[in-house]
């Protein structure tokens, strides 16, 4: 069988690629949640159907970075898969529920005539507001850690739910709204994007208290994490992580109170990765976290080969259509369906 | 009270509801997706408009229940971890691979061009549009081939090695991608999506026929799908014959199951029609024909077939939902093949497509192939059992650590949901087969929206209610 663990550190490959696949999935439908999160709040109807039009193309392949992360950790850390699954399953099935809704409401919403048309708005809203919540929550349970033995998860149904973690929740569904708002100022213009500005810079502060709260109270939880951050030379080399959050969040400020129109949606991306390294940073090397690492969890080195093959190959592959199917809907959008 | 309820079981259903839902979706769209490509070539050889209306009508249809499709899918991708948690520790080195290997190959491109075949019309070339229509349908293949493998392997594991904790390690993957079962269950899957949409299509086309409506595009539609019923309603028979001689070979109780045969036999009769008692190990009310059975299995009047009581009965299928779900798929193969049969009788006498009594059969075979196709899983996964990995680990053991009182309230809410997004789901299709396709002057986008692009940007920004 052939196998690459001789030449390669596989488990720690795979950890970078899912965390790689999990960001690239909050990025692009963080920004399509968002839009779902803005929904009833935006003035007229054609920017509704202008936020709709923006992403109908575009939302499946978004999602399937879910999929992607999901399945990579299937094949990659199936113990990883098999621990945490059982140990979220509440808010995981909820979370597919709003998926469920808001994913039909793009199709339903476009055949639908006069009043019901307003069912779809309604399920694409709680749909999406459904989903970023029960992710937000996901990350607070996961970073507070799992009871574990054996090779089962040990804990309760509602071990995930708890002020923390759905302080986490509302945390995500501001940052997922500062996304959304951010896409828009760039695909749109007139209204629009004015009301989208303003959204932003109103949500903005949110994600920025959220953002501290989360930084301060990951080390007040776990001593490991605390010793981890401010033992000397680590701080040094990890100050970079929240003076940079810092800067960003002062530059998008500025940025929204002028006409940039492009740079706010990067700024925004930028913000979220430094966060998620952050919580990279702390929860290192845990898979789940405080009870198995990502060498404990990981697959069959020549099943981590395999699937390393394909990803080498198709990633670049991928990219290149993904880009290609942005490229072919580039530009502002309008409110009139596309042919 | 909840927790009286065995969670196993509770499992089990919540995987048959959401995944036999999730499936009359592949089985429409595989077809769909291939179909359109077809008819979308057609256009560009001809120039004929006939063809992108039928295109443009059947592209909404495509896009409604592609989108359910990948909704149920992704529910069913989590509840491997959420529901079979052991079993996905144990065979996840096997299969995770496998359905990486789907979401890298498959997933990703039918999602990315499927947005450019809904809204791309008029931002790529017609060239760049139709190949986005043939790499969305080769999408789909692609899909089904490596899910179809992980299925089969399954029903016919190979190729691993057992170590540590009844953790499975692979050894060979050729034989365990290309395992005995798989290229059956591949032609015989495929061909059965092409043939639930060839009789949805010709239903419809039927229906516009009956209606005198819309008979230009009616007889395109029927016309297409009579050349599925003539010539791939046979062959899928054929290839049935095969696959259940594999299974013979493989998974014999599963195939005594099919048969109903509980005494092992030579000469053993082909039972028609009977209600099999698990408990009494026995037919009631059979009725059969002698020796058939080990004609069809083993191409020998004499030959023998073994019984449902060569194995413990711990280790027999549900035999009453497996008999019953083979007979309703071979006889809707049946009548799929004698729907050919007509067509060509009816062709040869230039009548296709105004006898009105085919136009009423026709019609009423529409949900023929969804039907055919549950039935046909509900064979395969119900005989399997009481396995999930044949042999090797049981569904009992396979389940996760989690109480009946968290997958009652779930299963309880993908019904609820699944039927209302069902039931929306359906009606917006009726509605969109009702309005039939439109001409030039009368449609304005692929999305079935009525009203022409003539608001501008300014205008829009005015308000208004809505487009
Ligand atoms: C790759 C895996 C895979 C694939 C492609 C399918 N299944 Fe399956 N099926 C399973 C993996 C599985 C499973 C995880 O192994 C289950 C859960 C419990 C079990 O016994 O097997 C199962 C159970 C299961 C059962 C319940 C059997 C019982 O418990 O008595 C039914 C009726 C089906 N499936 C039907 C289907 C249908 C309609 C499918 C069409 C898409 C399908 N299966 C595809
Ligand atoms: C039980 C196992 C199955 C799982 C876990 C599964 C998983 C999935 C997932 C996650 C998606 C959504 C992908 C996306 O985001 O685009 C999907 C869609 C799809 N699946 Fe399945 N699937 C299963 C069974 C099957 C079978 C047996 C077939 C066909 C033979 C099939 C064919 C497809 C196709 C063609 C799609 C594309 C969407 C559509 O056509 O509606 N799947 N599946
Ligand atoms: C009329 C003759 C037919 C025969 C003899 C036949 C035979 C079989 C057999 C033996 C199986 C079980 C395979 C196993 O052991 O796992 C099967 C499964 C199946 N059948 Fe059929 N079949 C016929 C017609 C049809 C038709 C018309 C359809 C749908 C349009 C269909 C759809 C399916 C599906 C979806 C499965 C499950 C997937 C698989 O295992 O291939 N079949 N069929």
């Amino acid at each position: 069988m052939f196998d690459f663990a001789g030449f390669l550190d596989l488990p720690l490959i795979w950890y970078g690629l899912i965390a790689i696949a999990i960001i690239l999935y909050v990025i692009l439908d963080g920004f399509g949640l968002g839009m779902g999160l803005l929904f009833p709040f935006a003035p007229t109807d054609q920017c509704r159907d202008r936020m709709m039009n923006s992403i109908a193309p575009v939302w499946d392949s978004n999602e399937t970075w879910l999929v992607l992360g999901g399945g990579g950790l299937f094949a990659a850390f199936p113990l990883a898969y098999s621990v945490l699954m059982p140990a979220l399953y509440i808010p995981i099935i909820i979370m597919l529920l709003g998926i469920i809704f808001r994913g039909v409401s793009f199709e339903f919403r476009f055949k639908a005539q006069g009043r019901s048309r307003k069912i779809w708005d309604t399920t694409f809203h709680v749909g999406s507001l459904t989903a970023a919540l029960m992710q937000g929550m996901i990350i607070g349970a996961y970073v507070q850690g799992f009871e574990v033995e054996g090779r089962h998860f040990a804990g309760g149904a509602f071990d995930w739910l708890n002020a923390y973690s759905v302080m986490t929740g509302v945390a995500v569904v501001c940052g997922y709204a500062l996304l959304g708002a951010t896409w828009l100022v760039m695909k749109t213009d007139g209204e629009t994007q004015e009301w989208a500005r303003k959204s932003a810079a109103y949500v903005m502060w949110y994600v920025a208290v959220f953002m501290g709260l989360v930084s301060v109270s990951m080390p007040m939880m776990n001593p490991d994490i605390s010793a981890l951050w401010f033992s000397y030379p680590n701080y040094l080399m990890l100050m970079p992580v929240p003076l940079l959050t810092a800067i960003l969040f002062f530059v998008l400020w500025f940025d929204l109170q002028k006409d940039r129109e492009i740079r706010p949606f990067v700024l925004s991306i930028g913000i979220f990765l430094l966060g998620y390294l952050g919580i990279g940073i702390s929860l290192w090397p845990w898979l789940v976290p405080f009870a198995i690492s990502i060498r404990d969890a990981a697959a069959a080195p020549t099943s981590q080969s395999l699937l390393l093959v394909g990803i080498a190959i198709m990633l670049p592959v991928m990219l290149a259509y993904i880009g290609y199917s942005y490229y072919v809907f580039r530009g502002k959008v309008s409110h009139e369906p596309y042919y | 009270m909840l927790t009286d309820l065995d969670p196993v079981f509770l499992a089990r259903l919540q995987f048959t509801f959401t995944v036999a839902f999730h499936i009359l979706f592949p089985a429409f769209t595989i077809g769909l997706a291939s179909w359109l490509a077809v008819v979308e070539w057609r256009l560009l050889r001809t120039g004929d408009k006939i063809y992108e209306e039928v295109y443009r009508m059947w592209v909404k249809i495509f896009a409604v229940t592609f989108g359910m499709g990948v909704v149920s899918g992704i529910v069913l991708s989590f509840q491997f971890g959420t529901n079979w948690s052991v079993f996905s520790d144990r065979t996840g080195n096997v299969l995770g691979p496998l359905l990486g290997y789907e979401v890298l190959t498959a997933f990703f491109l039918e999602a990315s061009f499927l947005g450019i075949m809904l809204f791309g019309w008029d931002r790529v070339s017609r060239k760049m549009h139709f190949a986005s229509t043939v790499i969305v349908a080769f999408g789909t293949l692609l899909s089904a081939f490596w899910i179809l493998s992980a299925n089969s392997w399954m029903q016919t594991p190979q190729g691993y090695e057992i170590g540590e904790a009844g953790i499975l390690y692979p050894t060979d993957w050729l034989e365990i991608i290309f395992n005995p079962s798989f290229p059956y269950r591949l032609v015989h899957m495929v061909t059965a999506a092409y043939l639930t949409t060839a009789f949805v299509v010709g239903g419809v086309g039927a229906y516009y026929l009956f209606r005198k409506q819309h008979v230009r595009h009616a007889r395109v539609m029927m016309g297409m799908a009579m050349i599925m019923a003539v010539f791939v309603a046979p062959a899928q028979i054929l290839f049935g014959d095969f696959h259940g001689l594999n299974s013979f070979e493989y998974q014999p109780a599963k195939v005594a199951a099919m048969e109903g045969l509980w005494e092992t036999k030579k000469g053993a009769p082909m039972v028609l029609f009977a209600w099999p008692d698990q408990a009494a190990e026995t037919n009631r009310y059979a009725v059969e024909i002698p020796k058939v059975s080990s004609l069809i299995l083993t191409h020998d009047w004499e030959g023998e077939v073994r019984g449902l009581k060569e194995w413990p009965a711990d280790e027999r299928p549900p035999v009453a939902v497996v008999f019953w779900s083979f007979r309703i798929m071979v006889g809707l193969g049946v009548l799929m093949a004698l729907t050919g049969l007509f067509a060509i009788f009816l062709f040869f006498r230039k009548k296709l497509f105004d006898t009105r009594w085919f136009q009423v059969w026709c019609m009423a075979l529409t949900p023929a192939g969804f039907i055919a196709v549950v039935a046909g899983w509900f064979v395969t996964e119900v005989g399997r059992q009481p396995w999930v990995v044949y042999g090797l680990i049981r569904t009992a053991e396979a389940a996760s650590p989690v109480g009946a009182e968290q997958i009652a309230p779930s299963l309880a809410a993908f019904i609820v949901v699944y039927l209302f997004i069902f039931g929306a789901g359906t009606y917006y299709i009726l509605r969109l087969i009702a309005k039939g396709p439109q001409t030039e002057d009368e449609v304005f986008g692929t999305h079935g929206v009525d009203k022409p692009p003539i608001f501008s940007d300014m205008a829009s920004e005015k308000g208004g209610d809505h487009v």
